[in-house]
């Protein structure tokens, strides 16, 4: 594969004493959408934190191996996590919009980072309202209170908190997970729109969604990477008799 | 209709006597203070000097030193409180000595107060030589807060979802960025809430501030720091056991004590409104 943004080598993690993720080594190509499926508790979510170095946050937790971001390990020593985590901006599984206006949360990661300008930070938090789909819903309130947005209408917010800091690459846990039919619709066609700009990975539990949205897909199963292809291949072909048995629902 | 249980009506009867007892108890106090004290109450009484032994006049050096003591104690015991509360809640990691400090923190808080009077004795008084003054019972009195501050601030850090500072830091916050903007900001209400309370108590204790700095009578205001001062609580406790005529300066003891309680009444009442108003703003 030509033009890989990510790769990881022999990649192991642990909390604590449970070891999650098990020698997992997979390239993640620029400008693509890179799904990940597997069933509850394989450690998808471990496996996304790993690359924005979340879970250096958790007590206990230990990696080993290497994640390659633009030819450089996210885990050497020397290496500034809050740059890493600038590059790679993440939208969690639970959204968490913080308690501030709708504007301010979009603001928020401008400002940490350093810009004053107003007039930028206004144009920022605008386009980004606008790529996260959500402008038009909020243009009218951008002084309410995040808090007062409905729970699809936040995960979109903090999609839109993510872009407005123009990381590389978004990380999504399970984006559309409490989202209805039409919202859910909307934030797969902005993924599609954001892969221009970024690098998605993307996990859900959704394999009808995993089919229409990812160029690639991984499939995960007690923190091995069982098998990772062109979203096709995995879709009609699989390699595995344990992934097709877990894509056509026959387990899981 | 089903009949209640028997023991769940007994129960209740018995959590409706406690709340009873404790309100009863509490009017009688009030009442009792306010019906005697009321009397000598009058703007002369705040704002003068006690005269003819302490027979006369008012209270006005014991206000201010209460007063002065309590700024000591806010300033001693607020920043350094939250910066331990903000350093065992968002920095230390959770070890054994964590657990030590945490567990000698909680155990400080139930050590009598004229323990802390002797180690202000010694620690500011002797080792650090200011001598009996405002600021050795300031500090004293800080020293004592300071438990009760850390925990309320460290129980008001915890209050905060976990959430705010991932949030914050995915977004390429540094630690001491999310703590600072995304952390703090939800938690002052609560950690000055806690303070406060923490400081009224401060107000009207005795015992800490009897070796420390507090005088029997001074006929004029502290000059600085470094001097000796009245102090509310310690006025009500020679006015009611070691004045010479005790009976008749009966009224200035009650009038003396509806000012402590009026003092500590509106510090709470302050740390009431304080948390309203920040958490509405925070809610904006
Ligand atoms: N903070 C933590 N401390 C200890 N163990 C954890 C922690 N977070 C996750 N785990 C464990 O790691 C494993 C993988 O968890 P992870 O959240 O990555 O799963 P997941 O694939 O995202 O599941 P889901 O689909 O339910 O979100 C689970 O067994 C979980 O119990
Ligand atoms: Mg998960």
């Amino acid at each position: 594969m030509n033009n890989v943004k990510i790769k990881v080598e022999d990649f192991n993690f642990h909390y604590g004493k449970t070891h999650v993720l098990k020698k997992v080594s997979m390239d993640i190509v620029a400008n693509k959408v890179t799904g990940i499926i597997g069933p509850s508790g394989c450690g998808k979510s471990t496996f996304l934190r790993s690359i924005n170095r979340m879970n250096d946050t958790i007590l206990g937790a230990k990696a080993e191996g290497r994640i390659i971001l633009d030819g450089r390990n996210i885990y050497d020593d020397d290496i500034d996590v809050v740059e890493v985590r600038r590059k790679a901006g993440m939208v969690f599984q639970k959204s968490n919009p913080f308690p501030k206006s709708i504007f301010d949360n979009i603001a928020y990661g401008l400002r940490i980072n350093g810009v004053k300008d107003k007039y930028y930070i206004h144009e920022r938090v605008e386009k980004s309202l606008r790529d996260a789909a959500i402008w038009d819903e909020v243009k009218g309130r951008l002084n309410k209170n995040a808090f007062e947005l409905s729970g699809g209408q936040q995960q979109r917010l903090c999609i839109a908190r993510a872009l407005a800091v123009e990381p590389e690459i978004v990380l999504m846990d399970e984006p559309a997970s409490a989202l209805d039919p039409t919202a859910t619709l909307k934030v797969e066609e902005l993924i599609q729109e954001l892969k221009k700009k970024y690098t998605i990975i993307i996990v859900t539990h959704n394999m009808q969604q995993a089919a229409r949205i990812s160029d690639f897909t991984a499939f995960f199963m007690m923190g091995e990477l069982v098998e990772y292809d062109v979203t096709s291949i995995m879709f009609t072909k699989p390699v595995k008799k344990i992934t097709e048995d877990y894509i056509t629902g026959r387990f899981g | 209709m089903k009949k209640p249980h028997i023991s769940d009506m007994l129960g209740f009867g018995f959590l409706r006597f406690s709340v009873g007892t404790v309100i009863v108890a509490l009017i009688i106090i009030l009442f009792d203070i306010i019906s005697k004290g009321r009397g000598v109450i009058c703007w002369k009484f705040l704002i003068t000097m006690p005269k003819n032994g302490m027979t006369e006049g008012g209270i006005l050096p014991a206000i201010i030193g209460t007063f002065l003591v309590t700024v000591i104690t806010a300033l001693l015991s607020i920043p350094l409180g939250m910066g331990c509360a903000i350093y065992l809640n968002e920095y230390a990691r959770e070890n054994m000595l964590n657990r030590l400090i945490r567990m000698s923190i909680r155990n400080l808080s139930g050590v009598p107060s004229i323990v802390y009077g002797l180690f202000g004795v010694i620690l500011f008084v002797q080792v650090m030589n200011l001598g009996t003054c405002i600021l050795s019972a300031g500090m004293t009195l800080g020293l004592m807060t300071l438990p009760w501050t850390i925990t309320a601030s460290e129980e008001a850090l915890k209050n905060v979802p976990k959430s705010y500072r991932e949030g914050a830091l995915a977004l390429g916050a540094t630690k001491w960025q999310s703590i600072r903007t995304n952390v703090l900001p939800y938690a002052i209400p609560g950690m000055l809430t806690g303070t406060i309370l923490g400081l009224s108590r401060a107000a009207g204790e005795t015992a800490p501030i009897l070796f420390t700095g507090a005088a029997f009578f001074i006929p004029f205001l502290p000059k600085s720091l470094f001097s000796q001062f009245m102090a509310l609580p310690y006025h009500l406790y020679i006015m009611s056991t070691q004045h010479h005529a005790i009976s008749k300066v009966r009224p200035i003891a009650y009038g003396t004590a509806l000012v402590l309680i009026a003092l500590v009444f509106a510090m709470n009442l302050g740390a009431v409104i304080a948390r309203y108003r920040l958490r509405k703003i925070k809610m904006e």
